[in-house]
């Protein structure tokens, strides 16, 4: 075989084995269950919750009565259409997520690079912030929810929270690691206080403050579904919670697919932004067990 | 010829724990303006911490330091890093339009003045390339081209061929001698090879080890333009020996002292 031929067949057999190997997984459970020798009632067969989600879908549960929609944005009632879609579990808990990780993501980043370039912010400050760190940001909802109330705002605040001390710690990182011969030859340049922000200290820190977004907005995810599990009447957490204690494990399991297919998004969306941002970025290099698999076919 | 750099009784000190540390003691030091100045010196005799001190990145910690300006509206001084110092996250093209960006410029004439100057380093298809997909002798040419694209009066190198193999080195010592002899600026050259020095320089200046401080100077009597031809000149052998013998004893009281 040519080297190209056998990156290709490494190639084509790896995208087989990554989509095969999951369908293989499913087939498995959908078999053990039919054959009953898992119980249906504790795992429901992979169709059994295909069945469920639809179902979800076509009440309106989990997306709100989306079919209302046309018809409110024509009518140019924005504020309808806002209350339909606040219906839906999924939708509550991305408004939550999202308007939580900006609130606590920017103001994370703004004060991770002050910390980075001010050793006096930075002595005083980092104690302080090690000490929240390690808290379990989900240990604090009671407080937060005794300062919020039970509204929308605590679930907000929590996951904001969460966001902050990660974005904060990773940009803070960031910022330091930069080689201090990019800020010699910004200096030399005469790049004021701003052009040094601008062309030195954000692109610098960009790769490890994307390592804190991709973390926070994990942590977010995780937050969120057990702040709901708790403390709310909505939301996909809620929807999961309530299943169990239902024993509707269908739905419940439906639940945990629609939250998989939400990390499996993210994490495609927020590689794809981070390309489009650093396009200096290296391509991936092979990893020693890569280079393993060719050399043992090269042989 | 009028003098531009001027540095009178420069000292640098750096406290550790157990001592006070020389790293320059009461360097002296004349350049008239368009010289090729080299500084040679063992290496840690503070050559790097003057060139530094001249490039504004750290202060004296006493002596006087003045550069004069000459003309308006261009910078006084840029430095050439011996680590290239390009920004990774920037194009070629952006790296080498970067004091001008930083100036104000818009960004056609940016533009214009950067693929410029690309095209005499010979790097023009590589404008939108990216640093780390260059090699280190076009990242050196990369990083040249940014503080000619600048048009400071003054170039401030700190060998900035130091880290390529032996080719590259003589490929790109030509390439300054010819972007050199059609501008003429004022440069202050820091290598530790003594043929580098007497091939691009007008003037080199040997400076001792530990503290560092002006030793002695050599004219350097080859015409310009210059090429690589001139180390086949038997002067070139003879002036190379000359300035190795007065520097031995430098070398090795630094090689004693580690």
């Amino acid at each position: 075989m040519t080297l190209i031929n056998r990156h290709q067949w490494t190639r084509n057999r790896d995208h087989l084995l990554s989509i095969g190997f999951p369908i293989f997984l499913v087939a498995l459970w959908e078999l053990t269950v039919s054959l009953k020798w898992l119980d249906p009632r504790f795992f429901p067969a992979p169709s059994t919750v295909g069945n469920a989600l639809w179902n979800l879908i076509a009440k309106g549960e989990l997306l709100g009565p989306f079919w209302l929609l046309p018809e409110k944005i024509r009518a140019g009632e924005w504020q309808g259409a806002l209350k339909v879609l606040g219906e839906g579990h999924l939708w509550i808990s991305l408004f939550r997520i999202f308007a939580g990780f900006l609130l606590g993501a920017i103001p994370g980043i703004i004060l991770g690079v002050m910390m980075g370039m001010n050793r006096t912010i930075r002595v005083a400050l980092d104690p302080v912030i090690s000490a929240i760190y390690v808290l379990p940001k989900i240990a604090i909802l009671p407080l937060v929810m005794l300062i919020f109330g039970i509204g929308e705002i605590s679930k907000i605040v929590i996951v904001s929270v969460a966001s902050f001390f990660l974005v904060l710690i990773n940009t803070t990182a960031g910022v330091r690691d930069i080689e201090p011969i990019f800020f010699e030859a910004g200096y030399n340049y005469g790049a004021s206080r701003w052009q040094m922000f601008n062309h030195v200290i954000i692109p610098g820190a960009l790769p490890i403050i994307f390592t804190g977004l991709r973390l926070s907005l994990g942590t977010a995810l995780i937050v969120i579904i057990a702040a709901e599990f708790v403390a709310a009447k909505h939301g996909l957490g809620y929807l999961i919670w309530f299943s169990w204690q239902t024993l509707l494990t269908e739905n419940m399991f439906a639940g945990l697919v629609v939250i998989m297919i939400l990390g499996a998004i993210f994490t495609r969306g927020l590689q794809v932004i981070e390309k489009w941002l650093m396009p200096w970025q290296r391509e991936e290099r092979l990893t020693p067990s890569d280079l393993s698999v060719v050399k043992s076919e090269s042989v | 010829m009028s003098v531009k750099i001027q540095a009178i009784g420069v000292t640098k000190t750096y406290s550790s724990p157990k001592e006070l540390v020389y790293a320059l003691n009461d360097f002296n030091l004349e350049v008239e303006e368009g010289e090729f100045l080299c500084i040679v010196g063992p290496s840690g005799c503070g050559k790097s911490t003057f060139l530094r001190i001249l490039g504004g990145l750290i202060k004296p910690t006493s002596g006087e330091v003045t550069l004069i300006p000459g003309k308006d509206n261009v910078p006084l001084q840029n430095m050439v890093f011996q680590e290239y110092a390009l920004f990774p996250w920037k194009t070629v093209m952006d790296n080498v339009g970067f004091g001008l960006q930083i100036r104000g410029f818009s960004r056609r004439e940016r533009r214009e003045i950067s693929l410029e100057w690309l095209r005499k380093v010979g790097l023009l298809k590589f404008a939108d390339s990216y640093p780390h997909q260059l090699s280190g002798g076009m990242k050196q040419r990369v990083s040249i081209a940014r503080a000619f694209a600048n048009n400071p009066e003054i170039l401030l190198m700190d060998e900035p061929l130091g880290a390529l193999d032996a080719q590259t080195r003589i490929v790109l010592q030509e390439e300054l001698i010819r972007l050199w002899e059609s501008l003429r600026k004022t440069v202050v050259y820091i290598t530790h090879s003594i043929e580098e020095a007497i091939l691009l320089g007008d003037r080199i200046v040997l400076m001792t080890a530990y503290p560092g401080t002006k030793k002695s100077e050599f004219l350097v009597p080859f015409k310009r333009p210059r090429d690589f031809a001139i180390t086949s000149a038997p002067e070139f052998g003879q002036l190379t020996y000359s300035i190795w013998q007065d520097l031995q004893g430098e070398v090795r009281k630094t090689l004693e002292k580690q």
